[in-house]
């Protein structure tokens, strides 16, 4: 019964819906704003309620994709609307619908004007993040892959802080340089191959010679979007301008379109390339965290710190993803899933503090931990959390990643290691300065306690980062048969291309 | 036969312009100066586009070469034809009549239609005067307009300009025709055509191409020979700004891709390397010379100069599907042009029009739908999908990239990527910064319908691409090229 229905384009056009019916909410007394406001976070709500279905009628069996829809749309030229998931976009496009409402609720008081706008920007945001996991074919992918910078330009430049134009231009030029190679390549596989079908191109088999050009192309855009060293550059100025809302989706789902974008296209589509290239992305992925690491050891503004850690975690998802084994992949998948939900209520963490003092400098703060205690236990949780702490949802991931590395070589786990102990020291560094310590400075003596909103966006971000770190079997159980044969493509390549030596 | 019904059928638009125009030079003699009587011209030239363009659709389907092979359809240049008339009829309704730079004098109606006679009679040209006598009757009254605001200096040197350098590109081209006639014997297009397939191509022949090429490049203002267009752009009147933006390059690039594709098909790798250069160039000074402007009419001057160059790589493959892909880029580029133009139109502050960059800022604020348009035709321009920018240079660049043209397609899509910065700027002004000073409220009516289907063409492309895909590529098929690639 439910596969008659097409839940994927339901669930990815339903808030274009909402943008419809936000335009007709015209008016700019309060009254109409907060209806925009109800209009949004019920819609984004819904989605998140449809999108569950694809959870719930997932089967966990199929290797292939599953609540595939096609129809015609460029007509006799093998492109088409074609929209599937499996069991490595499904779990993102569930990432993208639960962080949206949480997203809009965040910004409920912090956006004080434009609100409309504002709506409206977040909703076309969640079209363009859902379409992009959802598309099957690549011309769709790029149209929301691009598509994505359009509201996010507009998020980070008008709701944005000071040096708000700096970083939107920034963040656009950035991305929009490295898709554009992209682009070119993607033009060249529709006329090697005459379609733009994923499915296809993924069994299409390229020349060597033409996947080691087409993996630089593609990999222009998606190191970029990881954010990987040393393109990773517009990430901190973007996230510190960004409004809190706008860091989270950031940091929560955007930065993943870049890995989820290696898994679907760089390994399979050019398995040769990803092993010639895999040591080469091994070691900026270790330069990224070593470095990136000591950088954020060396930052005076939280969100700043938070930005250089999640370059640093990207750097364990691109490790995993080309030691090309199973531990490996999984691990970066679920470290980006784990991360995406981390990141996102640390920057909503900061964005509680600063809603209170209007300052992200570490040291304005200290003593939070006397004044807000649930504050302090969320935040505490989190970080934790992001440092890998066993029983949250971090730990599984990088062990993961780490037994994946040790596999691929001994030298990489090892460098990869030190990363967490980096990780570990510069949060809880920021962690002891921020909360702990004697409140002595009577702005901070003066912060209200976490209101119920805040607690409630929070709490759904808790639940599920200890209970992946208890029980991750549900997300693992939807990664592995993909994962399983993704991996054993990649190795075949490995296998002919060791023979061939 | 000089006269058969073919020959009326075939060259309807031609006729319809040609009367109309005969009849508002009368209307101007004899009417008064009253406002009404204006309107009543307005009124009459809009019907006459209106006519012309319904006349289109009544053309005969197959290839027809008549008046002795002087004249030729088919459904290519009917298609580029209809693009003409759409920009025509945009650039003569935006005109409201309040525009006191010398463009709400009668003689403003009369010399846009004959200039778009000239254009509808440069795509059929099919003979080396005829192409001359189509490029000058578009020309001319170009030249006249331009400088058509006599009590502002700036208008009057872009004309002078205009018409200096309009005059040395004709005369190149004219140059470049007499030794392409000296050295086949021939002036129509398809005996030119079969002596080079016979014979081996001399040297003259080819000095000759590159002369025309070089004379057609000036008047769609590819680099290097676009140094007339920021400061023309600049000082005419806006409303001939927009109408230089948005028909004479379609007509030009047309005539370009006549000649190259069927004249000169054979000795394709000589003209494609031009081409090439001409692309690459164009779209280099377009994006880095916008960079540095501060008015808005130079800025587009520069962004139409790039949009050349995306339109010419598509030329440069040599292919039916390049040709398709510089029919949909010509498609989108007049409604993205249009309505963007629509917008500066009706800038104004205290009723004084006002170009310059820095008057956009906060727009969005006191003109939500203004700005909301501007962003949109910038996203656009600067290819951003799903917006009609970025199918246009999909299918240009796809075309080059087949053609194992990947290098030129490279450097389109990173000038792209400059590109985008001065679009953003814009958007930044509009939606980043604070008013200063609020423009004035109040839009004239047919600005804002041609706004908004600009709007709605921009915005809801991804829907006509499909069909428009398959019709461009069918329909480039009857472009008649001797032994293609």
């Amino acid at each position: 019964m439910l596969s008659s229905w097409p839940i994927l384009s339901i669930v990815t056009f339903l808030p274009l819906l909402g943008v419809l019916f936000i335009l007709l909410a015209s008016g700019k007394n309060k009254s109409s704003e907060h209806n925009c406001k109800m209009l949004a976070i019920w819609v984004s709500s819904f989605t998140f309620v449809v999108s569950l279905l694809l959870y719930l009628g997932f089967d966990n069996s199929i290797v292939g994709y599953q609540f595939e829809e096609q129809f015609e749309w460029i007509s006799g030229s093998g492109i088409s609307y074609h929209l599937g998931v499996d069991g490595i976009s499904m779990p993102f496009i569930l990432l993208s619908t639960f962080l949206t409402p949480l997203s809009i609720l965040a910004s409920w008081y912090s956006i004080k004007q434009r609100i409309r706008e504002f709506m409206i920007a977040f909703l076309v945001l969640e079209t363009m993040m859902v379409g992009m996991f959802a598309s099957l074919d690549m011309m769709m992918f790029y149209l929301f892959f691009e598509g994505v910078l359009i509201p996010m330009f507009l998020i980070i430049g008008i709701w944005g802080g000071p040096r708000r134009v700096y970083a939107a231009f920034k963040f656009f030029l950035f991305t929009l340089a490295g898709s554009v190679l992209m682009l070119v390549c993607i033009m060249f596989m529709y006329l090697k191959a005459g379609t733009t079908d994923i499915p296809i191109l993924s069994k299409f088999n390229l020349l060597p010679e033409y996947q080691f050009w087409l993996f630089i192309g593609f990999f222009a855009s998606f190191a970029v979007k990881v954010p990987m060293w040393p393109v990773h550059t517009w990430l901190p100025d973007a996230h510190v301008e960004a409004p809190t809302a706008g860091s989270m989706i950031l940091a929560g789902v955007l930065l993943k379109m870049g890995g989820y974008g290696f898994i679907r296209f760089s390994l399979p589509m050019f398995p040769d390339a990803s092993v010639y290239f895999a040591p080469f992305i091994f070691t900026l992925s270790v330069i990224a965290i070593i470095y990136t690491s000591f950088v954020a050891l060396a930052q005076t503004d939280m969100k700043k710190l938070i930005a250089y850690s999640s370059v640093a975690h990207m750097g364990f998802v691109t490790i995993g993803i080309f030691t090309l084994n199973q531990q490996g992949i999984t691990g970066a998948m679920f470290q980006m899933i784990s991360h995406g939900l981390i990141s996102a209520a640390l920057f909503f963490c900061v964005g509680i503090v600063y809603d209170r003092l209007h300052t992200r400098e570490i040291d304005a703060y200290g003593g939070v931990a006397d004044i807000m205690p649930n504050y302090a236990v969320f935040f505490m949780i989190m970080m934790l959390a992001s440092v890998g702490l066993p029983g949250t949802s971090g730990f599984v991931g990088e062990i993961l990643v780490l037994v994946g590395a040790y596999k691929s070589s001994s030298s990489l786990a090892f460098f990869a290691a030190t990363g967490l102990v980096l990780g570990a020291t510069y949060m809880l560094w920021l962690y002891r300065r921020v909360v702990f310590g004697r409140a002595e400075k009577s702005e901070i003596m003066r912060m209200p306690v976490l209101n119920n909103r805040e607690i409630g966006i929070l709490l759904p971000l808790t639940i599920f980062v200890i209970w992946f770190g208890i029980f991750p079997a549900p997300l693992l159980d939807v990664l592995n048969p993909v994962v399983a044969l993704l991996s054993e493509t990649v190795s075949n390549a490995q296998i002919a291309t060791a023979s061939l030596e | 036969m000089l006269f058969t019904q073919i020959t009326f059928q075939a060259a309807l638009p031609e006729y319809i312009l040609a009367l109309t125009a005969l009849g508002l030079v009368l209307m101007a003699a004899f009417s008064g100066s009253t406002n009404s009587a204006k309107r009543f011209i307005k009124l009459t030239a809009l019907v006459g586009y209106l006519l012309a363009f319904a006349s289109i659709f009544v053309l005969p389907s197959e290839s027809h070469s008549i008046y002795f092979g002087l004249f030729r359809i088919n459904n290519f240049l009917i298609y580029m034809k209809a693009i003409v008339l759409i920009g025509a009829f945009f650039a003569c309704w935006m005109v409201t009549s309040d525009w006191a730079d010398g463009v709400e004098k009668p003689e403003y109606q009369v010399l846009i239609m004959l200039a778009t006679l000239g254009m509808l009679l440069m795509i059929s040209a099919n003979d080396l005067i005829s192409l001359y006598m189509g490029l000058e009757l578009q020309s001319l009254p170009l030249y006249v307009i331009a400088a058509m605001h006599t009590r502002s200096l700036k208008s009057s040197e872009a004309g002078l300009k205009y018409f200096l350098l309009g005059a040395l590109s004709s005369g190149m081209l004219l140059y470049g025709a007499s030794l392409v006639y000296g050295y086949t014997g021939f002036t129509r297009f398809d005996d030119i055509s079969s002596f080079i397939s016979q014979n081996v191509a001399s040297s003259g022949i080819i000095v000759g191409v590159v002369f025309m090429l070089s004379g057609l490049a000036f008047k769609i203002s590819a680099a290097p020979f676009h140094m007339w267009t920021p400061d023309v752009y600049e000082g005419a009147p806006t409303p001939v700004t927009a109408l230089f933006a948005i028909t004479p390059k379609v007509a030009a690039i047309t005539l370009l891709m006549n000649v190259t594709y069927f004249v000169f098909s054979d000795i394709r790798f000589e003209w494609m390397q031009v081409i090439i250069a001409l692309s690459v160039a164009s779209m280099i000074i377009g994006a880095f010379g916008a960079i540095m402007q501060k008015d808005l009419k130079r800025m587009m001057a520069y962004s139409s100069i790039a949009h050349m160059g995306y339109a010419l790589a598509g030329l440069a493959s040599g292919t039916h599907q390049g040709a398709a892909g510089v029919m949909i880029y010509l498609t989108t580029y007049v409604f993205m042009s249009a309505g963007a133009f629509s917008i500066i139109l009706m800038m104004r502050r205290d009723g004084l029009p006002v170009q310059k960059l820095s008057d956009l800022s906060g727009l969005s604020s006191t003109h939500p739908y203004w700005s909301f348009g501007l962003m949109i035709f910038m996203f656009s321009m600067a290819g951003i999908p799903p917006l009609a920018g970025f199918f246009a240079k999909w299918y240009v660049f796809l075309a080059a990239v087949n053609s194992g043209l990947i290098p030129l397609a490279i450097i389109g899509v990173l000038t792209s990527v400059v590109g985008a910065f001065y679009y953003l700027r814009i958007i930044k002004l509009m939606y980043f910064e604070d008013v200063d000073q609020p423009l004035d409220e109040g839009a004239p009516t047919e600005n804002v319908i041609i706004l908004s289907l600009s709007i709605i063409v921009t915005v809801l492309f991804l829907f006509i691409i499909g069909p428009l895909r398959e019709w461009s590529h069918g329909i480039s098929q009857t472009f008649p090229v001797s032994g293609m690639l």
